[in-house]
């Protein structure tokens, strides 16, 4: 079972946790995204997030066919906020159950691995004293 | 023909508008995209990368701009 969620408003790690713990599985990975008060030296006031949503939603399905199609899983979650988040909010969260811990550890790693490197969101990053987009230029 | 291109993020910002209108030969590739594209906002070309998506895909440099209904610019993306 797969549950990939693009949201506005805040996410729910409880919501999260309770629906992947409904399985009969041996191990549970849970990754949390966290938004930093301090990047290289910056101080960070705020973050925005937009994303291609419907490409993302696809390149996120893509993901997930690829991590039951390689590891022994129950259930995979990803879950990603857009919008304008602040310091200690929560712009991911991905969990995944399985019977056994190793491809719940393997199989989450590669989920967030891969969203950072092809699903198209992507973050503006607001300091005291100016903004960037993440990533952008070499 | 006419081709829209969708964009975000800081492409969105060198386009000035989220999305633009662009006049491509019939027979036109993503990689011909590219040149056009780079012609009118050389500030494409100070990004680390970027990709053009059509119809929801990253497409390839050869990949025909004809049949595609939605094509999209792709900066670095950089969620989670």
């Amino acid at each position: 079972m797969v549950d990939i969620k693009m949201s506005q408003h805040p996410l729910n790690p409880r919501e999260c946790v309770d629906w992947i713990m409904d399985s009969e599985c041996g191990g549970i990975d849970l990754f949390i995204g966290r938004v930093r008060s301090e990047t290289l030296g910056n101080k960070v006031v705020q973050l925005e997030f937009e994303s291609y949503e419907q490409m993302a939603v696809k390149e996120l399905k893509l993901i997930t066919d690829h991590v039951i199609a390689t590891w022994s899983v129950q259930k995979v979650l990803v879950h990603h906020r857009l919008g304008v988040l602040r310091v200690g909010d929560i712009p991911v969260i991905i969990a995944v159950s399985a019977e056994h811990r190793d491809a719940a550890f393997d199989a989450c790693r590669y989920i967030i691995d891969t969203l950072k490197r092809t699903v198209p969101i992507w973050k503006k990053e607001i300091y005291e004293d100016g903004e960037v987009w993440v990533a952008a230029h070499p | 023909m006419k081709k829209e291109i969708l964009a975000f993020g800081i492409a969105r910002e060198i386009f000035g508008s989220s999305c633009i209108s662009t006049e491509m030969q019939e027979g036109a590739t993503v990689a011909d995209l590219r040149t056009t594209l780079e012609a009118q906002f050389p500030r494409l070309r100070a990004l680390a990368s970027y990709m053009i998506a059509g119809d929801d895909e990253y497409a390839a440099l050869d990949r025909k701009l004809d049949s595609l209904k939605e094509i999209a610019i792709i900066p670095p993306v950089s969620g989670g």
